[in-house]
């Protein structure tokens, strides 16, 4: 039997009965304790596991990568600003920043204002299910296979060879030369194209919640405004709109970590050639294709600093929600 | 199931007859919604009829060239995507990696996400909202001292590296999301079973656990379709140094980048990799829309 087999099915089954153990050993301790130091010592008992793994995994790692990015290409050697220095001068590094910010913006445009103009107008046909399943369902695969999906849009054989590319096969059948899309990094046009197969994938989680909170707005309200005489618009813009302002806001600020994060589809498609790399691929790049580990940890650290305002905006969201319940 | 049917309308609402707007309304309307279905039925459609094509047929006409009337499909470039090691055994390796990286965390983080929710103790606010923080700490800022820890303990490219990789970065989700449910469960029920004498590890087991199952259900799929369609973490941990280790995403990026050879392989091998996202998808929806609409931060 494959030995992989084994170790598998003992993880499986073995890790749950070590943490099940583990709760009711702690249990059996505490019987001996005293009842004040029992609900003491119980939920801190509770937590260790978890607060082990998110110290190991997450905290501790990001405190070691702040302090690798004053080091240099060799750990141990401290190089003070040096890669903040390299990264606001280096032109690629440069570029990488406004791929990123064009990813936050339009990719958060466009998922957003798809999603609402379709969880809007769905509300009123009989194909509602379906039309929101055939949107939805890219958010169930992989960036790769995304890609990979994406890449037969793209694809670009030279003048007069048959064309084999989507797009390139209905900007012909026009009678227009075909176009090497992903090449093409005037007005960033291929960054533009990554963000659209992000924004296929994505849309249908910002039309997913928006449609979720419309559905939430009282229709007696919209249709007292209508019978005051308000057009559809009116109803729109003056009432529904605004009711759904701060699920977009949520709905936003998810796509946002989402853009700044995305790394696969740059990889798959381009490999960050033809001026398309961000700020995530740049880092995995220099990091491990280059070995310049202290550079790599200042990108890492810039893309942390740029997602600490979304995080402060959860953290306040999450504190005004508790206060409430 | 579909994902119109998953949100719940308000039950008490009555079905107000549509209003019938002029006609070039209702064809802007149809047109807009049947143009974005097309949009986002056409990429796929694309690479699904190529999937069935020759590699010489991919490469001298274009998808929609063998569709009226259907020509030249076979169904080669699947059996070779199944039987070639890479490809087949990236199927393999992505079921081992994801099956325990879902599991795991589901238990470490039902246990805190309990002691969230129904235990006293200082600092329980504080530390949640660390938790809350930690959702968006983008995974790059752990990888370098993360690699080399696994270096110096030499597990870099066994299965245990992601596991224990996922399980970390799935928690700070894990543990939101399942808080947030356990904490709405109504407080009575827990109160009345300590009067009765029951222990918190009996309210877990008896009460929590059980009533907490549709939110395990939303956490198990989220945690598999993120364990399942991972590239990064599967590249950075197993990357060069076990390649035969490698989950399917991997696998096929590499196929993308060798251009040429195998190239016909890329669309069944995509579609092999999202067959079972897809079947998850479709079977568990309801639990996948209510995990999205109650609560999904998640970067």
């Amino acid at each position: 039997m494959d030995p992989r087999l084994v170790t598998a099915a003992l993880v499986v089954i073995g890790v749950p009965a070590v943490i099940v153990g583990y709760i009711y050993g702690t249990e059996l301790v505490l019987r001996r304790a005293s009842e004040k130091l029992r609900s003491r010592a119980r939920p801190w008992l509770w937590l260790l596991p978890a607060l082990l793994f998110l110290f190991a995994f997450l905290v501790w790692p990001t405190i070691l990568t702040i302090a690798r990015s004053f080091q240099g290409k060799l750990a141990g050697t401290f190089v003070g600003l040096d890669n903040y220095t390299w990264f606001f001068t280096s032109p690629d590094a440069l570029l990488a920043v406004r791929n990123s910010a064009l990813w936050v913006v339009l990719l958060t445009l466009f998922t957003v204002g798809i999603g609402l103009i379709v969880a809007v107008l769905v509300d009123r046909v009989r194909y509602e299910s379906i039309a929101k399943s055939i949107i939805f369902v890219p958010l169930a695969i992989s960036m790769t296979a995304a890609s990979v999906i994406w890449r037969f849009m793209f694809e670009y054989q030279s003048k007069g060879h048959p064309q084999t590319g989507t797009l390139d096969g209905i900007v012909t059948f026009l009678g227009f030369n075909p176009i090497s899309w992903l090449q093409i990094d005037t007005l960033a046009l291929n960054t533009i194209l990554l963000i659209i197969v992000m924004t296929w994938m994505w849309t249908g989680f910002a039309m997913v919640i928006i449609s979720a909170a419309l559905k939430g707005i009282s229709p007696e309200l919209l249709e007292a405004a209508r019978v005051d005489g308000a057009t559809e618009w009116q109803v729109f813009q003056g009432i529904v709109f605004p009711l759904l302002l701060p699920t977009i806001a949520v709905v936003s600020t998810t796509i946002v970590i989402t853009a700044l994060k995305a790394f696969d589809i740059v990889y798959v498609m381009t490999g960050g050639n033809f001026g398309t790399d961000v700020v995530a691929s740049q880092m995995i790049k220099e990091s491990f294709t280059f070995n310049q580990f202290g550079r790599g940890s200042a990108l890492a650290v810039i893309l942390l600093i740029a997602i600490v305002p979304v995080m402060l905006v959860n953290i306040n969201r999450f504190r005004a929600q508790e206060a409430i319940r | 199931m579909t994902a119109a049917n998953a949100i719940e309308r308000p039950v008490a609402v009555a079905v107000e007859p549509r209003r019938r707007g002029p006609l070039l309304r209702r064809v802007a309307l149809h047109g807009t919604l049947i143009g974005l279905m097309i949009i986002w039925l056409l990429p796929t459609i694309g690479l699904f009829v190529n999937s069935f094509r020759s590699s010489e047929a991919i490469s001298s006409s274009g998808w929609w060239t063998a569709l009226f009337p259907p020509t030249g499909l076979t169904l080669d470039s699947y059996a070779k995507v199944l039987n070639s090691t890479d490809i087949g055994s990236g199927f393999v390796n992505s079921l081992f990696i994801t099956i325990p990286a879902t599991i795991i965390p589901i238990f470490v983080a039902a246990f805190a996400a309990y002691a969230f929710s129904w235990m006293n103790f200082p600092f329980r606010n504080g530390l949640f909202v660390l938790v809350v923080g930690l959702l968006v700490v983008p995974l790059q800022t752990t990888f370098i001292p993360i690699l080399q820890t696994y270096g110096k303990l030499g597990i870099a490219g066994d299965f245990l590296s992601v596991w224990l990789a996922h399980t970390g970065y799935g928690l700070p989700f894990a543990i939101y999301l399942l808080r947030n449910f356990m904490g709405s469960l109504p407080r009575e029920i827990f109160e009345s079973a300590y009067i009765d004498g029951a222990s918190p590890v009996t309210a877990f087991f008896r009460l929590a656990l059980p009533l907490s199952i549709p939110a395990i259900a939303a956490l198990a799929i989220f945690q598999f379709l993120f364990v399942w369609n991972d590239l990064l973490v599967a590249f950075i941990y197993i990357g060069a140094v076990r390649p035969e280790n490698l989950p399917m995403t991997v696998q096929i990026a590499n196929l993308v980048n060798q251009f040429g050879a195998g190239f016909e392989l890329l669309g069944p091998a995509a579609f092999i990799s999202m067959a079972l996202p897809l079947v998850v998808f479709f079977s568990l929806q309801r639990y996948f829309v209510r995990g999205i609409t109650g609560g999904a931060v998640k970067g």
